[in-house]
């Protein structure tokens, strides 16, 4: 579904992404593990399109969607994302945010508005909220209308940054089981980053370690607890002593 | 003498960075207006820019000109003086004060809001969302705010401009004995169109340089809370500071000859 080969990304001198190939299964949901500061935003975003790697090629569904240092659109594949912090427009109601893509497209209000209202009540939430603006909802909530936002588009492909962050226990909880529930609804591939361990192990058929921009290690999820990569080792026990500084 | 080189160095690969950087943004924008408009955001903005601007852009107006009035009837011959002063202020409002005032008042309020509104998108990665959600945030966020500023600026200066004579009027009835009717006719009577549609041409690019210095800064902020506050004071300074120098090579463009 979604092909890495040898992607590089700098930032001035500053090599964040050294090489990193990847492979990403159609309809699996994959997790990719690492410190703070490894690369794992930024690849999302070179696969996004928001950042424009150095070197490398990105395919998607057999297309590139990157190759020779350019991006080439494939509006065919419909891709949403999660932001770490939900990127809710302040501006607009929750509806608005959530039918965003529905309302730039033309659809008329009251199916926007509609549509919102499901779409709400796929994560959880009431109709009560659909007037209120973002900044009137806690952060848990914030997550749950970002959700409905990246699923309302019928993603073929879904991003999820740093899904929990900044969540207490329990509503990262929530939102890790509507992640599952919802990608598998849509059908959807998923790609999400974290360094949620938790998370990685309720989300992932999959996961992948990325540490000093290489993806140093891979597998189902059942071999992680059973590898003897001392990185992952040390990622995954959260230990201070080992060969992460 | 390698150290101070070197910083020279610095600040002009500095300046030039900026500058090509400014240029590929301003690209972008033109390449922008040929896209579809989004006529809601226009409407908000024109209501945000022009609107909620008013009552600043009035009273700077109105105390300008009357502080103007003062200045040339106690410093000037005050013989004959009810037709120089209502001349001059007039002339002064509507060919320099007017504009310019305005035009630096408003880019204190809205260029200011525009840096600090879109420093805190970008930041907080609204501005990727969008363009995860297929909107282009040029089109979506800079081409409504610089067609706002270019329409709204020469309407808000056309109240400044009345607003502005008025001061000088209701001082020179109140305070220097005129009389208002003779006041108005010498105002009418002195001032030519070409004064006013200079002033209004002038505050239409007005309205493009506080636009787009508050679009710019805040589109390149980075760093949080601190990046944006950066991008906020940036552009207020860089706009008033470009209106200046543009009134001046515009007044020389159209009142040289």
């Amino acid at each position: 579904m979604i092909t890495i080969e040898n992607l590089h990304k700098y930032f001035e001198n500053k090599k964040v992404l050294n090489g990193v190939s990847l492979n990403i299964e159609e309809g699996t949901s994959s997790v990719i593990i690492g410190g703070s500061g490894t690369g794992k935003s930024v690849l999302i975003k070179c696969i996004l399109g928001l950042l424009t790697p150095e070197e490398g090629r990105i395919s998607i569904k057999n297309n590139f969607i990157f190759e020779n240092g350019k991006f080439k659109k494939n509006s065919k594949i419909k891709i949403g994302m999660l932001f770490q912090g939900g990127a809710l427009f302040d501006s607009l109601r929750i509806w608005q945010n959530v039918s965003f893509y529905n309302i730039q497209n033309g659809k008329n209000k009251k199916f926007c508005f509609e549509d919102a209202i499901l779409n709400l009540e796929k994560v959880g939430l009431s109709s009560d909220v659909v007037n209120l603006y973002p900044s009137e909802l806690s952060g848990g909530m914030q997550k749950r209308v970002a959700l409905a936002r990246a699923i309302s588009i019928k993603p073929d492909i879904i991003f999820f940054d740093e899904p929990t962050t900044g969540l207490d226990p329990i509503s990262a909880d929530v939102i890790n089981k509507l992640i599952i529930e919802k990608v598998r609804d849509i059908g959807a591939t998923s790609l999400t980053i974290t360094h949620d361990m938790s998370s990685a192990r309720t989300i992932s058929d999959k996961i992948h370690m990325l540490h000093n921009g290489e993806i140093i290690w891979e597998g189902n999820k059942d071999t992680i607890e059973s590898t003897d990569n001392p990185f992952v080792v040390q990622f995954i026990n959260g230990l201070s002593e080992g060969p992460i500084n | 003498m390698i150290s101070i080189t070197r910083n020279i160095g610095k600040v002009v690969i500095l300046f030039l960075k900026n500058t090509g950087n400014f240029f590929i943004f301003f690209t972008k924008i033109l390449q922008s207006f040929f896209k579809p408009w989004y006529f809601k955001n226009i409407i908000n903005q024109m209501i945000f820019i022009g609107y909620f601007s008013l009552p600043v852009v009035s009273l700077t107006s109105f105390f300008t000109g009357g502080a103007l009035a003062l200045q040339i009837y106690y410093g000037g011959n005050q013989f004959n003086s009810e037709a120089i002063v209502s001349s001059i202020v007039a002339l002064g409002i509507t060919r320099e004060l007017g504009p310019v005032l305005g035009g630096i008042v408003v880019a204190g309020r809205v260029s200011s809001a525009i840096a600090a509104e879109l420093g805190t998108m970008k930041v907080t990665e609204q501005i990727d969302a969008l363009k995860t959600l297929s909107a282009d945030p040029i089109s979506y966020l800079i081409v409504p705010r610089i067609i706002s500023g270019i329409i709204m600026l020469p309407i808000l200066i056309i109240f400044a401009d009345i607003i502005g004579i008025m001061g000088g009027w209701f001082i020179g009835i109140q305070s220097l004995g005129f009389n208002g009717s003779v006041y108005i006719q010498n105002t009418i009577d002195f001032l030519e169109v070409n004064d006013i549609s200079s002033g209004l041409i002038k505050a239409s690019f007005f309205g493009f340089i506080i636009t787009i210095m508050g679009c710019y800064q805040g589109f390149n902020s980075s760093g949080g809370a601190q990046g944006v506050g950066k991008a906020t004071t940036n552009a207020v300074v860089s706009a008033s500071v470009l209106i200046l120098a543009s009134n001046y090579i515009m007044t020389n463009l159209f009142f040289a000859s």
